[in-house]
């Protein structure tokens, strides 16, 4: 199932199942469960489904669309020239 | 937005797509298994970028298109009792059961109200203790673990007035059976990004193994299709099949393990009825005994019934990707979205109703052609 | 041996004998109630031209006359309540005829058991909406209905203005080649309507946009440029407006997604929900269709006034494909927009 949506950890509250937080997405803030990313931190951001945060979004991963494009452009310029 | 607006980058969907370009040189059938990834696939217009060569076929990850007939009459009827508050995510409304749907329930007095967590349909309940509140917990594994926390707190708190209808289904076998099918034409899947966020990416390698097919875990922005489709299709011209992750920031190989933990107590695995087919073992998720009492089922004793199906609509071979929306004879014609004829015209992310919403495809063609 | 992996499709739904909820929500079934039910048996000319208000010829005089009911649920929300809306909408239905707003009605539906203190609120709303648009209330009507008959509050006005220019305004006057012109950003009212009713409260609390359009629309007349047509978003949202007038004009409209302004709040509000902003109520937001060499004065003119002061040209009319609306989407592909078919629901797939 699909929409889920990363928003940045702006309060937490509670522990273990109920562990919570106000999470903004683009400026508009919600209550969010953490109950599923124990390790999230203030200043996170996840991913949220249905008012849970299912992961942790990998800042450093994030990129990694960007560098894959990179390298595929290199690759794509040698094709062209040899 | 962070982390959302990046892939939706004009310039790099552009690269990628000469990418894509550069290294096809067969055709390649690939089919994404999610509808949130089929709705961004034709908004988008992702496959308009995309060789000719390339086919996307568009799978049943949409657990509205594959929710029993029969499942859609029961929450009708309990729906319709006048003790009954019918919480349901926004999705299922106008799914057509054999008698209407949910939103005819609600035309005729029914009180079917939209919730956007389950969290807030358990809380109706704490409101409302005079009532019966049944919640329509519908979904594929993304939304295990948040069905599965409110029968937990429900449990733990003793809100008796509470249930769940339980509409759970799970991808591998729905990936199996479709692989297994004689006239399957899928040689490449994109897997579930956030189904593979909660459950991680294992459960698919023997599926890659012995199908040899490739499977690239992806997500649901216009640059995360992409290079899905890129990763997918170097394997396949590779001759590799491989499980490979292209949504590595927010699957990790093991998945969500407290999310996992959870969903394991309170639920277990079931043999589910797929519309149409029948049962497929281990392909649904069950409440445990232990949670029994919470089950709409059995609490407002619908007894188990057969549907009898026409068989106009053609959702199943869409849904298998043997053909496209625009193939069937019903097509934007008797079926549409005001007056649908099977549930992947109702749902958002029904092939049939992203198609027709998005893109039809004589006129595409004219509008494309005038821009040239 | 594997099952074969066929699903087939449920009985197929049968047209519906009852008016849904639907029926209302200003998409396709709305649509198919009018052309069914309500055009066929009022036929006339003023009619025909499905347009928001009727412009009435009178000799030396033209009249434009509008009404609206306002069925709101809640009758309070971020930035208005359902008085606001009763006369905001119908003096921009009058200003979208190209008219300056001059008196309305007041029709109250009263449902037993609502607080004086409530039908004040509303009425004490109205008062200070007429007074900012300019307008006057100058009659109405009082019903009260049984206790369960009535959700609260519905509240009917209609409208009447003088048009002091000689044009004609209406999707039929729309040509190939005019600039369309959006009035600001886009969203607002649905996302705060929703936000509330569905229990889906953010802590950022998102406010209508709900405003009076005519003085915009006013000084864009006065200054001569030739506006050939006129629509304020309401419910259906913009999409909706566009694909109205293609359908109406049988012209080809095109619009750009990045020229189409949704605040950053909406935008959130939007994605956890999976709402299409183009879809979404506005209920102070205008398009106007005006000829190319006219776009770029008009615009200037929109951005002098509060109400548009974020005005964009989002798009352009063209012969064909006729009576269809396509967005060039973010990444540079093209899709056709299509009517829904009633109110869009928050959606979890």
């Amino acid at each position: 199932m699909c929409l889920a949506v990363p928003g940045k950890i702006l309060t937490i509250a509670g522990d273990d199942l109920l562990r919570s937080g106000a999470v903004s997405f683009g400026g508009v803030t919600k209550q969010v469960s953490l109950a599923y990313v124990p390790e999230a931190k203030v200043g996170d951001y996840v991913i949220v489904h249905v008012g849970f945060a299912i992961s942790i979004v990998d800042e450093s991963e994030a990129m990694q669309t960007f560098e894959y494009l990179k390298q595929m452009g290199e690759l794509g310029e040698l094709e062209q020239t040899s | 937005m962070r982390y959302v607006d990046e892939y939706r980058d004009r310039a790099a969907a552009g690269r990628y797509a000469r990418a894509i370009a550069r290294i096809t040189t067969r055709p390649w059938s690939i089919m994404e298994v999610c509808g949130g990834q089929t709705h961004s696939i034709v908004k988008y217009g992702i496959d308009e970028l995309l060789p000719r060569q390339i086919t996307l076929l568009h799978g049943p990850g949409c657990p509205v298109c594959v929710t029993p007939l029969e499942l859609i009459d029961k929450a009708t009827q309990i729906a319709a009792r006048p003790e009954v508050i019918f919480c349901s995510f926004g999705d299922m409304l106008r799914v057509p059961g054999t008698s209407g749907d949910l939103f005819s329930v609600k035309a005729k007095g029914g009180d079917v109200r939209i919730v956007y967590s389950p969290t807030d349909a358990l809380a109706i309940a704490r409101q409302n203790p005079g009532r019966q509140v049944v919640f329509f917990a519908v979904g594929f594994e993304t939304t295990a673990p948040a069905n599965a926390m409110v029968v937990y707190q429900a449990h733990a708190q003793r809100v008796a007035n509470f249930s769940v209808l339980v509409s759970h289904v799970l991808v591998p076998p729905a990936i199996e059976a479709l692989l297994s099918a004689p006239d399957n034409r899928t040689q490449g899947f994109l897997a579930a990004g956030h189904v593979c966020t909660v459950m991680g990416y294992e459960q698919y390698v023997p599926l890659a193994e012995k199908y040899h097919v490739p499977i690239v875990v992806t997500g649901f922005e216009p640059l995360d299709i992409l290079q899905g489709i890129f990763m997918c299709v170097r394997q396949l011209e590779d001759g590799r099949a491989e499980v490979e992750n292209q949504y590595l920031r927010s699957v990790r190989r093991q998945g969500n393990l407290p999310a996992q933990e959870l969903v394991t107590k309170v639920f277990r695995v079931v043999p589910r009825k797929w519309r149409g087919v029948g049962e497929i073992r281990q392909s649904g998720l069950g409440l445990r005994d232990q949670y029994a009492a919470y089950d709409a089922e059995a609490r407002f004793g619908i007894a188990a019934y057969a549907v009898e199906e026409d068989s106009e609509c053609i959702s199943g071979e869409v849904l298998r990707g043997v053909k496209k929306p625009h193939e069937c004879p019903a097509f934007a014609g008797r079926c549409t979205p005001e007056h649908p004829l099977g549930a992947t015209m109702v749902s958002n992310e029904g092939a049939c109703a992203a198609y027709y919403r998005y893109r039809r495809q004589d006129v595409t063609a004219a509008v494309v052609a005038q821009g040239d | 041996m594997a099952k074969p992996f066929t699903i087939s499709c449920p009985t197929p739904a049968t047209s519906s004998e009852f008016v849904a909820l639907a029926h209302g929500g200003g998409g396709r079934l709305m649509h198919q109630l009018l052309e069914q039910y309500v055009i066929p048996a009022f036929r006339n000319d003023l009619l025909e031209a499905r347009h928001d208000g009727a412009v009435l010829d009178l000799g030396n005089t033209r009249l434009a006359f509008t009404t609206d009911s306002y069925v709101v649920h809640p009758l309070f929300f971020p930035g208005g309540d359902i008085g606001t809306l009763a006369v905001n909408g119908t003096v921009n239905d009058l200003a979208m005829c190209g008219a300056r707003p001059l008196a309305l009605s007041a029709a109250f539906i009263v449902e037993e058991g609502l607080p004086f203190s409530t039908l004040q609120r509303v009425i004490d709303s109205m008062s200070r909406a007429a007074r900012e648009a300019g307008v006057q209330i100058v009659t109405g009507d009082t019903k009260v209905v049984d206790r369960g008959k009535g959700d609260g509050l519905f509240v009917n006005t209609a409208g009447v203005g003088v048009v002091e220019h000689g044009l004609v305004i209406a999707p039929g006057r729309v040509r190939a080649g005019d600039s369309i012109l959006l009035s600001g950003d886009v969203g607002r009212h649905g996302v705060a309507i929703m936000a509330v009713r569905q229990g889906l409260e953010f802590e950022t609390t998102i406010e209508t946009d709900c405003a009076p359009l005519a003085a915009p629309v006013l000084a864009v007349l006065e200054a001569g440029i030739e506006i050939h047509c006129l629509r304020d978003l309401t419910r259906g949202g913009l999409a909706t407006g566009l694909i109205e007038i293609a359908e109406s004009s049988r012209l080809h409209i095109d619009i750009v997604e990045q020229e189409i302004v949704v605040e950053e709040n909406v935008r959130g509000a939007c994605e956890i929900l999976g709402l299409d902003p183009l879809y979404l109520a506005n209920e102070g937001r205008f398009i106007a269709f005006v000829p190319e060499n006219g776009a770029v004065r008009a615009l200037e003119i929109m951005r002098q006034h509060a109400v548009s002061c974020a005005a964009q040209r989002i798009g352009s009319v063209s012969e064909t494909p006729a009576s269809l609306v396509t967005l060039e989407s973010r990444i540079g592909t093209r899709r056709i927009l299509d009517m829904h078919s009633g109110e869009q629901l928050p959606r979890i797939c």
